[in-house]
């Protein structure tokens, strides 16, 4: 059974068709690769199966369960967790606690007693819940090198850091699978060529990667199988090596690139 | 004078409450929500309906108020969550009036436009505090203001406050980190609904009268003024924001000028401090409360 999938997952925006009977496949514990020229649906994929959008027609499958018209929340909770094209982070807090706010659920998830008593007893215990949160928070920033800009806000770092940031507040949210939506966009490639080892260690925490991405030699360096987008439908699938001797793929997408 | 002074405090502590919750609203989540007139309204009522009509006790109208202002906190929260900005500060503008043209013509309950008098006094343990004596009202309603803030600003440190905040950044981010931002804003909505109501029952006993005409929409814009001028996501700010507004609308009275300077004088007033904030000082005075780690209220022999 695959990890998630989608099947003939159509999204109409009024007459433009963004994403058009698209079977996607993730098996559990590779790196899977979604690529395709600009608007051919990629972030629109995302987007339907991370519940911030809802597709026209289609299903989306988590563990086997339908998620098809599940809130971004709930499927956040599920242990699907994602970062932006465009970053998004919360800008005016600072970057321990964006972690933090990736660590929101899990924690009021520890208590046992029913949702009122929780939150009351999470109140009374503001200063025990902070530290747990900070600890772990610390935990992710350690693992990007980030814990020495704790304090500092988000918006005032560095656009690779602000990328890396995202990546462990998404992290935080301790997902089976994670999808990066062009994460190595605007670095440069000493910061590409560090988020390739981070991108494979996250792999080796038993976490499924799923990313989006223009930059060709990550993608043909890390992912393990690899699936092409071009005017919303689904045209290839396969290993790097199949993928990159695809005539269909050559002509619509590294066709152009390459000549 | 002197008594003018303490009349001016009494006033800032009982706005200080509306500006805690619209705070928790407009500073933590980024609502622009004008809805306090309306819950200081029904807190009001509630406080002079029970007491006077029904004979209850003042101390027992109070939680009354606050829980049904929430209700309506939670009827007015649920349909205006998609709205945005101005369109939110409409539709909760409406709210208001709405509340207020109730109040006006359901005579069986409110006695209309002529309002419920001779509210009975607070008593505590056998002692009235009455308004008259200004003194005793001004500890009373200012304890009230110390509870209210200790109460949201541990709220806010929490990691709900967090999820607020988050909100306010990023909505689409906030959603999908796992949290429920239907929820977590009907809730921002519900508590500062019940602060205001508390608020309201507080002004009933001082003035010991109700009319629907002290509800108007420039309580709302007066509340939103004092938080906006204090500081967003601040409460200590938004205290000091309530003293600063009422001082200068009671300043005409207080030199003995209210002869001369209209009452209109206030709101193009208002108006002008909220413009003169939004381009020169959008932080407000104080300036957001930096985020930081809670502390251990009680600690043996450690810092408290
Ligand atoms: N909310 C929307 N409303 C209308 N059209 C949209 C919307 N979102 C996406 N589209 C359209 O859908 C198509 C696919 O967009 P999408 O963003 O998914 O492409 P993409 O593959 O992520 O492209 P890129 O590589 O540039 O990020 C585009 O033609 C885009 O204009
Ligand atoms: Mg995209």
């Amino acid at each position: 059974m695959m990890l998630l999938e989608t099947t003939k997952l159509t999204r109409a925006y009024g007459g433009v068709v963004a994403v058009s009977q698209v079977d996607f496949q993730v098996r559990e514990g590779l790196i899977t690769g979604l690529i395709g020229p600009n608007g051919a649906g990629k972030t629109t994929l995302f987007n339907n199966m991370t519940g911030l959008d809802t597709p026209t027609s289609g299903k989306v499958y988590f563990k086997g369960a339908d998620i098809t018209n599940r809130s971004a929340h709930k499927i956040c909770r599920m242990g699907i967790a994602r970062t932006f094209q465009n970053i998004r982070l919360f800008k005016e807090l600072s970057v321990l606690e964006n972690v933090m706010v990736g660590l929101h659920f899990k924690t009021g998830k520890s208590s046992t007693t029913g949702r009122v008593m929780a939150a009351f007893l999470s109140y009374l215990k503001v200063v025990d819940e902070y530290e747990l949160m900070n600890e772990s928070a610390i935990k992710w920033l350690e693992f990007f090198q980030l814990e020495s800009l704790k304090d500092e806000l988000a918006k005032n770092l560095p656009y690779g850091h602000q990328r890396e940031l995202e990546i462990a507040r998404a992290l935080a949210t301790d997902p089976t699978i994670l999808f990066l939506d062009e994460p190595a966009a605007g670095m440069n490639p000493s910061e590409t060529d560090s988020l390739m080892k981070t991108i494979r260690r996250i792999r080796d925490l038993g976490i499924t990667v799923v990313l989006i991405e223009h930059d060709m030699k990550l993608v043909m360096n890390i992912c393990d199988t690899i699936t092409v987008l071009n005017y919303g439908q689904n045209i290839a699938q396969g290993t790097p090596a199949e993928i990159r001797h695809n005539p269909k793929v050559v002509e619509a997408y590294l066709g152009k690139e390459e000549t | 004078m002197f008594n003018f002074i303490l009349l001016i405090l009494i006033y800032t502590a009982i706005f200080a409450l509306m500006a805690i919750g619209q705070n928790l609203i407009t500073g933590y989540v980024g609502l622009l929500s004008l809805t306090q007139a309306g819950f200081f309204a029904i807190g009001s009522y509630v406080t002079a309906i029970l007491s006077v009509t029904y004979g209850w006790n003042f101390w027992l109208t109070v939680p009354m108020a606050a829980l049904i202002s929430s209700f309506f906190g939670l009827l007015i929260g649920l349909p205006t969550l998609r709205l945005k900005g101005d369109y939110l500060a409409i539709a909760t503008l409406g709210f208001g009036e709405i509340v207020r043209n109730i109040l006006n013509n359901w005579d069986s309950l409110t006695n209309g436009p002529m309002g419920i008098q001779r509210i009975p006094m607070i008593s505590l343990f056998g002692i009235q505090i009455s308004p008259y004596k200004k003194w005793g009202f001004l500890v009373l309603v200012w304890i009230f203001v110390l509870v209210a803030y200790f109460l949201f600003d541990r709220l806010a440190k929490s990691r709900l406050g967090r999820a607020l905040e988050a909100i306010r950044e990023d909505e689409i981010a906030a959603s999908s980190m796992g949290i429920n931002v239907t929820r977590y804003k009907v809730w921002a909505f519900i508590l500062g609904a019940a602060v205001a109501g508390v608020a309201g029952s507080l002004q009933a006993e001082f003035i010991l009268s109700v009319t629907p005409g002290a509800f108007t929409f420039m309580v709302s814009i007066m509340v939103l003024c004092m938080v906006v001028l204090g500081g967003m996501g601040n409460f200590k700010a938004v205290i000091l924001g309530a003293f600063i507004i009422q001082f200068i609308s009671y300043f005409p009275q207080l030199v003995g000028l209210s002869n001369v300077i209209p009452p209109q004088f206030k709101q193009i007033l208002f108006g002008l401090i909220l413009v003169v904030m939004m381009i020169w000082r959008p932080q407000g005075i104080l300036g957001r409360e930096k985020r930081s780690a809670p502390r251990r209220l009680f600690r043996s022999g450690g810092d408290v």
